[in-house]
């Protein structure tokens, strides 16, 4: 470990600082709002002679993605960020990144989907693509951010997956907040070079890369049994479970190296104790601190389990930490509209069938940036306890902060 | 023995004839050569060629009378459209009875 500097930074900041330590030769990537600060200080700094990387300016961010899919296909370490309608656009590419199995870094300013417009927090744009096969780490301050888009690296490359690091809009990205900013030395003792790409680019032995592959496995010219689609796809989620496993061990690597860490899929506050359990990600998981604090005065035993990594779902570890508990609430800033908030949909099914499995209560908060204040959290928190008093087990998404009715 | 043997866990192949399946059978209508026509084989030179260099799967074999390869044409009907003396017809599979693929080769390769 050496000394690295301390520097008061917006997450935004905080992620190009990474970005920039994890040496990326190629970066590209469209404007939009809470993103475009990020790749504003890459652009400075390429422009600078400061990054020695190719900044290439396209026209959409189906054509930002694209350039890093292409980039990455030839052994690049590459970068892209984007936010809300900007994701929605390069969706199509979003899938073929991961199913490509492409080692790319791509930070999401989480922003609200329109319509109607709106530029502030929520997470409904990155929860929107959770299927697509990226790892997904959500982020709950500056410090993380920077933490986290270098860890990915690491992640991204050891499993051939791309990985999305979500941070909330304006809530983060444009926060200054103190960063403890690692040294080059550090940072390229945690993240050597990018291994070989899978892809095999060599002009005396090509290949087709990408070509179509039908249902069934079928020889190949040599007469060796290449995979149907959906083998590719078993060894695609295979991947994706294994980073249940390399999610936590890069962060011990990290910490080991930097000596910071994050907890690996998950974190916690307060939880040993705790019957009543607040689960979130991103930065409403601090407010969910301050909140049991407050319900901890009014002498209800409450508890933080923050959610760091999404996709891989982290199921297993969820049911050890709160099975037994008496309740779980789960704050979302999404929604999967005609049923409820994503994580305390799939947090109901990894507690399902457990025989000592907390209630859980669902609340939706936060979206196209609406306040929510601790205090808001713990009226949630005593709404439920109500509910699970009266004996409820069934009741509607609990909407924070709605005022349709005064 | 299966797929994971291929040593990747990703879509890639070497180029090579027939690297995506046995594509004759997906044909509709067939492009049936009449010799009499065809720019080439009236010659008897390596002439016109357009069918050869239309092709979008390399199907076409060069020369003087270009031979269709029917294991993997699609029966697209580019070949047809393009050329300049109206040789080639694209004729209903249904017509022919059979498909003319070898059922046989996807088991060689």
């Amino acid at each position: 470990m050496s000394t690295g500097t301390t520097e008061v930074m917006t997450g935004n900041e905080a992620a190009a600082a990474a970005v920039k330590l994890a040496r990326v030769q190629v970066v590209a990537a469209y404007p939009i709002t809470p993103q475009s600060p990020v790749v504003e200080q890459l652009s400075a700094w390429v422009e600078s002679g400061e990054l020695p990387a190719e900044f290439v300016t396209v026209e959409s961010e189906h054509s930002a993605l694209t350039v890093c899919i292409t980039a990455s296909t030839v052994g690049a370490r590459v970068f892209t960020a984007t936010s809300a309608n900007g994701l929605a656009y390069m969706t199509e590419q979003v899938w073929w990144a991961a199913g490509a199995r492409l080692p790319i870094v791509m930070c999401i300013a989480n922003r609200a989907m329109a319509a109607p417009w709106n530029v502030l927090n929520d997470q409904q744009d990155s929860m929107s693509v959770r299927d697509a096969g990226w790892v997904q780490l959500y982020c709950r301050d500056n410090q993380e951010i920077l933490d986290t888009t270098l860890q990915a690296y690491r992640i991204a490359e050891r499993l051939n997956v791309p990985v999305m690091v979500c941070y909330d809009g304006f809530l983060l990205s444009h926060t200054v907040m103190p960063v403890s900013v690692p040294s080059v030395g550090d940072a390229d003792a945690f993240l050597p070079k990018r291994p070989e790409p899978l892809q095999i680019v060599d002009v005396n032995d090509p290949r087709n890369i990408g070509p179509v592959v039908i249902a069934d496995p079928r020889a190949d010219a040599s007469g060796q049994s290449c995979h149907g689609y959906m083998e590719i796809r078993a060894l695609h989620q295979q991947a994706l479970l294994a980073a249940l496993e390399v999610v936590p061990e890069v962060d011990a690597e990290y910490a080991a190296v930097v000596g910071r860490g994050w907890g690996g899929l998950t974190w916690e506050y307060l939880l040993e104790d705790a019957e009543l359990v607040l689960v979130a990600a991103g930065s409403l998981g601090t407010q969910a601190t301050v909140a049991v604090e407050t319900l901890r005065a009014q002498g209800v035993q409450a508890g933080v389990l923050g959610i760091r990594c999404y996709r891989p779902f982290p199921a297993a570890a969820l049911r050890e930490r709160l099975v037994g508990r008496k309740g779980v609430l789960v704050f979302d800033k999404a929604l999967s509209y005609g049923y409820e908030g994503p994580i305390c949909a799939d947090l109901r099914a990894a507690l399902s069938g457990e025989p000592d499995a907390p209630t859980v209560w669902g609340a939706v908060c936060g979206l196209g940036g609406r306040d929510v204040s601790p205090d808001h959290l713990v009226d949630a928190a005593r709404r439920a306890l109500a509910d699970g008093h009266a004996g409820t087990r069934h009741r509607p998404t609990d909407w924070i902060n709605l005022r349709l009715d005064g | 023995m299966g797929t994971r043997e291929c040593g990747s866990p990703i879509a890639m192949s070497r180029p090579s004839v027939g690297e995506a399946g046995l594509t004759g059978d997906w044909r509709n209508s067939r492009p049936v050569m009449d010799a009499a026509k065809c720019l080439a084989a009236k010659s008897g030179k390596v002439t016109c060629q357009l069918c050869w260099a239309y092709c979008p799967d390399a199907c076409i074999t060069q020369g003087a009378g270009p031979a269709i390869d029917l294991t993997y044409c699609k029966g697209c009907g580019i070949c047809a459209e393009e050329c300049p003396a109206g040789a080639i017809a694209m004729v209903p599979e249904a017509e022919h009875g059979t498909c003319e693929i070898d059922a046989a080769a996807e088991v060689a390769r």
